[in-house]
């Protein structure tokens, strides 16, 4: 048996009321009183309409029980309340509570749906012992209005098992032999999905000592699932720390800043610029100790007088270069009211993604020397704003004017059909299409002269008509079609119209000649 | 027989004074600042713009770097934005398009952009004569082009031959195009008249060129021959030489 598994220590937190506690926490009411002195149940929608998920004190006095169905709790106690249930609230409440209870141990890990483990080897002398342990967390679990069940096990199963099923503050020393202090627990308290449960309850096996009686061979033959939640002999081995069981550790992460406080409020702009070169430098050292470059930073001014200002910054790729931070937010700074000082500068790395070391390409520099196209771009974008720069994309559409879409640059281009190479479309479209006055119309339909502009023009050379119906799952259904022509006038000037109608389409009078594009 | 093919004589004598004519295939290696001087409402500007970027880019292989195409707003209400079903094949996907309200931007993005070594070249579009573009201001594009290695080409939209420092400076517009195979009424590949009226390097010139799918020139109309028919037109031409020495 490995030394190293049976020497942890493991706390189990059991929240068995989680969902009623909170509920209580939200309406702001102590126990049994106020809202919570009536029968309250919490429901959940499901196939077979709304069903009890928990109750509190009053309700299930009066009968009403998980699992059940409303309108059965009903029949029981017409006057229970039900209140819809909020599983994901209960989870991110959980996944902060996991946070809080690194207080008692470096590492805590999530048992959903209610359960947290603490990993509290080597902390109990903090707390005067392992009793004393218990006893704090169910202190202040109890300070915050939350029931709780605490047990300590050498492994993860056993301060599962005993927090759930056995006595009060239950601890399993190291020296004590685990498996006869579970034996009384029932099969249960294996954390086995209710299938296996019911296999085991069938044979008569009702408790843990049931199972390490009967031998291994036979319980190996029975249950073959890899899984351990379907397999008792696993779990038993889990629990007695004959196998490892991975936990997955919850993890604050705090985003990574710098801040300067100031001894004397500063109103001037070269000295905010020597902060923001330093704080950048900062910010960048720290970004770099943790592989990550920065693709949104936010750096707020707090005033003497009380107010803040915020200026944020977005990067068209990670970064973390400081001349490059410094001298975009030397243009965001020049609106920024000074007042009677700024005393506090914060800069914080509010979106980061993980961005390698590099080693430096000494070379480069001097090979090609100029800027990178992430670079480049984001001095574009903090000029001249984010919709200024932008890549055109296609959109699959028939009509010109939405079969091309403008998207960010450096994002990547979702997959799409090809155009179609028989379409000859214009280099150039107007971004409204100009109406143009039809002097003379060809009876095919195309005009001989038009006027745009101003400017008088004769066609010479003519193409189409094209026909481009209108989407009639998107647009109303008197819009109508348009004809497109490619046309070449006497002076070989190229252009794209259209003629919006027929004659005789019954959506209108005659139809009007536009000009939407430009051909080279 | 064609006897479009051979020299004519002024073309002769213009050899003779050892400074080359240009002609498409050429790219003009030295020349990174280029400017188009067009109408507004055509985009011959652009395209020859397009067409002489193409050929630069053409040169260099297996070239996968975007291409930065700069407009000031007034030149996109003139003359459009580009569209991509409309691009050369091999550059749809390498666009990356900047609108700029005032044509400071439209300088600054340029700049910007040729400083930038994952960029191809650079294409801007400015429309009139705005005081920010000014002599210095072409300078500045010129010398930031020869530094980087990058390659602009500045399109002006309905603008005076201003003073500048643009190492080609061309003047077009759009010429008959030949009927294509098929369809003998439609509207055949691109054709331009196109006028290099200034450059370092090469000698003035005047050209009928073809853009099917490379850069061709269909003919070629000597300065002189031109500046004999037009009188009108070589008072024009003094005017563009005195420049050309300032």
């Amino acid at each position: 048996m490995p030394q190293t598994i049976l020497s942890r220590r493991i706390m189990a937190i059991w929240l068995p009321r989680l969902a009623v506690d909170r509920w209580r926490r939200i309406e702001g009411c102590a126990p049994n009183e106020g809202a919570d002195a009536e029968p309250v149940a919490l429901v959940a929608e499901t196939a077979h309409g709304l069903r009890i998920t928990a109750a509190n004190d009053a309700g299930l006095a009066a009968g009403a029980r998980p699992g059940m169905p409303l309108t059965d709790a009903r029949t029981l106690c017409s006057s229970l309340k039900a209140v819809p249930s909020d599983p994901d609230g209960d989870r991110a409440f959980l996944e902060r509570l996991a946070g809080w209870a690194q207080r008692w141990g470096p590492w805590t890990a999530i048992d959903a749906p209610d359960s947290l483990l603490v990993d509290a080897s080597a902390v109990a002398h903090l707390f005067d012992g392992e009793a004393g342990l218990l006893a704090d967390a169910q202190d202040h679990l109890a300070a915050q209005g939350l029931v709780a069940r605490t047990a300590i096990a050498p492994t993860a199963g056993a301060a599962w098992a005993l927090a759930h099923y056995g006595p009060e503050r239950a601890i399993v020393a190291p020296e004590d032999d685990v498996e006869r202090r579970l034996a009384p627990l029932p099969v249960a308290a294996l954390r086995l999905d209710i299938e296996a449960v019911l296999v085991l309850r069938r044979l008569g096996l009702k408790r843990i000592g049931d199972l390490t009686k009967i031998g291994r061979d036979a319980l190996k033959r029975r249950f073959r699932s890899r899984s351990p939640s379907a397999n008792p002999l696993l779990r038993i081995d889990q629990l007695l720390g004959r196998v490892a069981e991975p936990l997955l550790p919850v993890v604050t992460v705090v985003p990574a800043s710098a801040q300067r406080r100031l001894m004397e409020p500063i109103r001037h702009r070269e000295l905010l610029d020597r902060i923001v070169a330093d704080l950048a430098a900062d910010i960048a050292r720290e970004l770099e100790s943790r592989g990550e470059g920065v693709r949104r930073l936010e750096l707020g001014l707090w005033r003497v007088d009380g107010e803040v200002a915020i200026r944020s910054l977005e990067f068209a790729a990670a970064t973390r270069e400081p001349t490059h931070i410094e001298r975009l937010f030397a243009t965001r700074l020049d609106d920024v009211e000074a007042g009677f000082g700024i005393e506090l500068v914060r800069m914080r790395a509010v979106w980061t993604e993980p961005l390698a070391v590099l080693q430096a390409d000494l070379d480069q520099g001097v090979r090609t020397p100029g800027t990178s196209l992430a670079t480049c771009i984001d001095r574009l974008t903090v000029r001249l704003g984010a919709r200024a720069v932008r890549r055109p994309v296609p959109y699959a559409s028939h009509l010109p004017e939405r079969a091309q879409r403008w998207q960010p640059p450096l994002v990547a281009e979702e997959a799409s059909q090809e155009e179609p190479r028989f379409h000859a479309r214009p280099l150039k479209l107007l971004d409204k299409p100009e109406k143009i006055a039809v002097l003379y119309a060809t009876p095919d339909g195309y005009p001989k002269q038009f006027r745009w502009r101003g400017n008088l023009h004769e066609v010479a050379r003519v193409e189409g008509p094209e026909r481009i119906s209108p989407e009639w799952w998107r647009e109303k259904g008197h819009t109508r079609l348009r004809d497109y022509y490619r046309i070449e006038d006497c002076e070989g000037r190229r252009y794209w119209i259209y003629r919006l109608g027929l004659v005789d389409d019954g959506r209108g009078g005659l139809p009007d000649w536009f000009l939407q594009g430009l051909c080279g | 027989m064609d006897m479009s093919a051979f020299l004519t004589g002024g073309e002769l004598s213009l050899s003779h004074s050892r400074v080359p004519r240009w002609r498409p295939g050429l790219g003009g290696e030295s020349a990174r600042h280029s400017e188009v001087f067009a109408a507004g409402n055509e985009a011959s500007g652009a395209a020859l713009a397009l067409a002489l970027a193409l050929e630069r880019l053409c040169e260099e292989e297996h070239e996968k770097r975007s291409l930065l195409w700069v407009q000031d707003e007034a030149s996109v209400r003139l003359n459009g934005r580009p569209y991509r079903p409309g691009l050369p094949v091999t550059l749809r996907r390498r666009l990356i398009h900047v609108t700029a309200s005032k044509p400071e931007d439209v300088l600054f993005a340029i700049e910007e952009g040729l400083r930038c070594r994952d960029l191809a070249c650079v294409i801007g579009e400015i429309a009139g004569n705005p005081k920010a573009c000014d002599f210095t201001a072409s300078r500045r594009l010129t010398l930031a082009a020869e530094k980087h290695d990058a390659s602009l080409f500045l399109v002006r939209h309905d603008a005076a031959r201003d003073l500048s420092s643009a190492r080609m400076r061309w003047q077009v517009r759009a010429a008959p195009s030949l009927p294509p195979l098929w369809n003998v009424e439609a509207p055949g590949s691109p054709a331009w008249r196109a006028e290099l009226f200034r450059a370092r390097g090469y000698a003035p010139g005047e050209w009928i060129l073809d853009h099917g799918t490379k850069l061709s020139e269909r003919r070629s109309i000597l300065r002189q021959a031109q500046d004999e028919r037009n009188s009108g037109r070589a008072e024009a031409g003094a005017e563009h030489s005195d420049t050309r020495s300032a």
